[in-house]
């Protein structure tokens, strides 16, 4: 057994406020796509909206430090042992197999979840960015000379936000596929990883 | 405690009320010293130190210094009763619209001209020229004790007069010198003395207007509101040279432009609420995105009819005619002493508090007309049509009241008929019940042909609410609309966030996830069940 220094605080931070934001506009969004009455469609739309504006801002941090830092390679994609990853997860976890993959400072994300988190940062969140800002700033761009059906940005903005809830189902899931059911759980509050 | 409550009110009540009066008197008391805001007193004019036995002696005199006035309501509609739509090119005004109330002025005028700013309009041989008839009273009276009583061709009375004749019913007469003495500028009362009567009785026709304006509470008009703003009706409705602007024949129903500066030309409606308030008057940016689409009054004006006034929202002129044990016109009222069902009438629905209808308008109304093809099958025939949709570039969504009818129609000429109602001839609906001989005094009063049939025809007319402004915490809350079976349910065109979105992308979206979790749980109980320690 080791331990191993994963997570920055700054890291840490950013993945728990991400998270808060995450599920807070995934809550709040589907009160105002009409889906259930929680907070009532002004209290939902405004912290929908603020929320948005955090998450910008923390997403700006989170762009520098990945980019000042070099972390931005963590999530180079590549298909080396993704096999062993696919086949842990549909065979080897029910029999007690140990993971394939030992996270490092250097490689901190197996080579499917660096996958899944690259395809959440280029695909799913600038869907949500676009489709969001654009529904935000409707009239503005009305009045700009974009002639965009404000019915055709919702439902952009509605299959980003199902493509984020998917993410969120599978990923809150796999954080229980630690050594122990917590275990990653508390890689992320700690930064330390001890399942060596 | 609550009884202790009434009390500590009740008293209060009677302090202020004491206050007030000695303010009045000490108000009275200075009046001589004050002086006038006006740089005339109506009272020391020679012209109008006389005694006037008939209106058009005192127009007369209010044109000896006045002179251009009368020729100013000429060219009005309140004057003309006759409007031609350069949109539509329909020619519309009292003198030609059939309405689902009483139907037509036409064959009606005695009684229908008390609302005319003319004295004698009874026929189509009424001269629109004259200026002595025009009638300056009714607008700029500041006593609140002219009248013009219904029978009269819109005469006031000067004498006592028995009315109808050999009724035993006194008319009293007027002061027009008094009266005469004491003109001014228009106020809610007078404007009120037939907008809020229109339909032939307080609050029936439009909704928004009633006698409750008269002295509004601010709940009631944020504008009007007597301890408050204190608008009268020509602070928005800003006349230059008699013509008073904003009509529901052509009502402006998008204003793209800011607010009316002082010094600036304008000849936009000033009637708007954007001739106030611009295009951007939320503090909140979000709302001020509502502008394009959604006419103020839509959120501004929750409810009509919130004066404690009821308005009529149905006429069923077919159950007409039924009698009491005397024989007389049978007359039932509801628990508010309202009627709602009269012999000479029909029956009707009385509303308070009542949520408008929304649909997209876009200024232009198209009406039917006398001898407009009328196919019953088609019921209801819209006595008028709001024009627009969500895509002309020209609509806005208005809060519109519904009037629903249902009146006398000739099913052989397919046409809507005038009926001759108020008189004390033969053929008067009101004095002999006969639908037959009241449709042809009617029709023969505008020299139509009558087939002698007559049959019901259901009928709606659309009214615009734009009045009964409410303050801003009593406006609409975001999910009155944004809402599955919000107000907007029915309005077609446009997208609502929060009424339901692509049905498609959500059950698949939904699906998705819900097969997501359930491969996740399934995934974690093997992993429970398989588990080694």
């Amino acid at each position: 057994m080791g331990r191993v220094y994963i997570f920055t605080r700054f890291e840490r931070l950013w993945h728990w406020i991400q998270a808060v934001l995450i599920i807070g506009m995934l809550l709040t969004g589907f009160e105002i796509h009409g889906s259930y009455h929680l907070l009532g469609f002004e209290q939902a739309h405004r912290v929908h909206t603020l929320s948005v504006w955090a998450f910008i801002g923390l997403w700006v941090f989170a762009m520098f430090w990945h980019l000042t830092t070099g972390e931005w390679r963590q999530y180079i994609p590549t298909m080396k042992n993704i096999d062993k990853i696919v086949r842990f997860y549909a065979v080897g976890i029910f029999k007690g197999e140990p993971h394939p993959f030992k996270p490092t400072r250097e490689r901190k994300h197996n080579p499917m979840q660096a996958q899944t988190y690259l395809g959440v940062t280029v695909v799913v969140t600038p869907l949500l960015w676009l489709s969001g800002l654009a529904y935000l700033f409707y009239n503005e761009l009305t009045a700009a000379g974009y002639r965009i059906d404000l019915g055709t940005i919702a439902t952009v903005h509605t299959m980003g936000a199902f493509l984020m809830l998917a993410f969120l189902i599978g990923h809150i899931y796999l954080g229980t596929t630690g050594h122990t059911p917590l275990a990653h759980f508390r890689a992320m509050f700690t930064g330390w990883d001890d399942d060596h | 405690m609550q009884a202790l409550k009434q009390i500590w009110v009740a008293l209060a009540t009677v302090a202020v009320m004491g206050s007030a009066f000695s303010a009045v008197d000490q108000k009275t008391g200075a009046s001589d010293a004050a002086l006038l805001r006006s740089t005339a007193d109506h009272s020391k004019f020679k012209e109008l130190q006389r005694s006037f036995q008939s209106g058009p002696e005192v127009t007369k005199a209010c044109l000896t210094c006045h002179t251009e006035a009368a020729r100013q309501i000429h060219q009005t509609q309140h004057w003309k009763w006759e409007y031609v739509n350069p949109g539509t090119g329909q020619t519309l005004g009292k003198r030609h619209v059939i309405n689902n109330f009483c139907t037509s002025v036409s064959s009606n005028y005695k009684a229908c001209a008390s609302c005319h700013i003319g004295y004698g309009l009874d026929d189509k041989n009424f001269d629109f020229a004259s200026e002595q008839n025009v009638d300056c009273l009714v607008c700029h009276d500041s006593t609140g004790k002219y009248k013009k009583p219904s029978g009269f061709s819109g005469h006031p009375v000067t004498k006592d007069t028995e009315f109808p004749p050999g009724s035993g019913k006194i008319v009293r007469g007027i002061d027009l010198q008094a009266i005469a003495q004491k003109v001014g500028k228009t106020r809610r009362e007078t404007c009120g003395t037939c907008h809020f009567y229109g339909g032939g009785g307080d609050a029936v026709k439009h909704g928004d207007l009633d006698s409750s304006l008269d002295r509004p509470d601010k709940a009631l008009d944020v504008h009007m509101d007597a301890e408050g703003n204190n608008f009268t009706c020509a602070t928005c409705h800003k006349t230059e040279g008699h013509q008073v602007p904003g009509s529901r024949y052509a009502p402006t129903a998008m204003d793209k432009g800011g607010a009316h500066i002082r010094g600036k030309a304008d000849s936009t409606n000033p009637a708007t609420c954007q001739a106030c308030h611009g295009q951007a008057p939320h503090s909140m940016a979000k709302l001020n995105d509502h502008t394009d689409k959604v006419a103020c009054q839509t959120c501004h004006i929750p409810a009509f009819a919130r004066g404690d006034m009821p308005t009529k929202m149905s006429w069923d002129w077919s159950t007409a005619g039924k009698r009491d044990a005397k024989g007389k016109p049978l007359v039932v009222t509801n628990d508010d002493g309202h009627v709602t069902y009269n012999g000479i009438k029909g029956d009707f629905v009385l509303e308070e508090n009542v949520r408008p209808e929304y649909m997209w308008f876009n200024g232009s109304v198209k009406y039917t007309l006398m001898g407009d093809d009328i196919d019953k099958s088609r019921q209801p025939i819209a006595i008028n049509t709001f024009e627009g949709g969500p895509d002309d570039g020209k609509s806005m969504i208005w809060p519109v009241k519904l009037f629903r009818g249902k009146q006398p129609f000739d099913p052989v000429h397919r046409t809507l008929v005038v009926t001759h109602l108020a008189g004390e001839d033969d053929t008067a609906y009101w004095k002999n019940m006969d639908w037959e001989k009241a449709i042809a005094a009617g029709m023969a009063a505008v020299g139509k042909p009558f087939s002698g049939k007559v049959d019901f025809v259901e009928t709606v007319a659309m009214w615009p609410i734009t009045h009964m402004v409410a303050p801003k915490d009593k406006a609409l809350a975001c999910n009155e609309c944004h809402a599955r079976g919000g107000r907007l349910d029915k309005v077609e065109g446009i997208y609502i966030p929060g009424r339901g979105g692509n049905r498609l992308i959500d059950m698949l979206g939904w699906l998705a996830s819900a097969a997501i979790l359930a491969g996740v749980l399934v995934h974690g109980l093997i992993r429970f069940v398989k588990r080694k320690h």
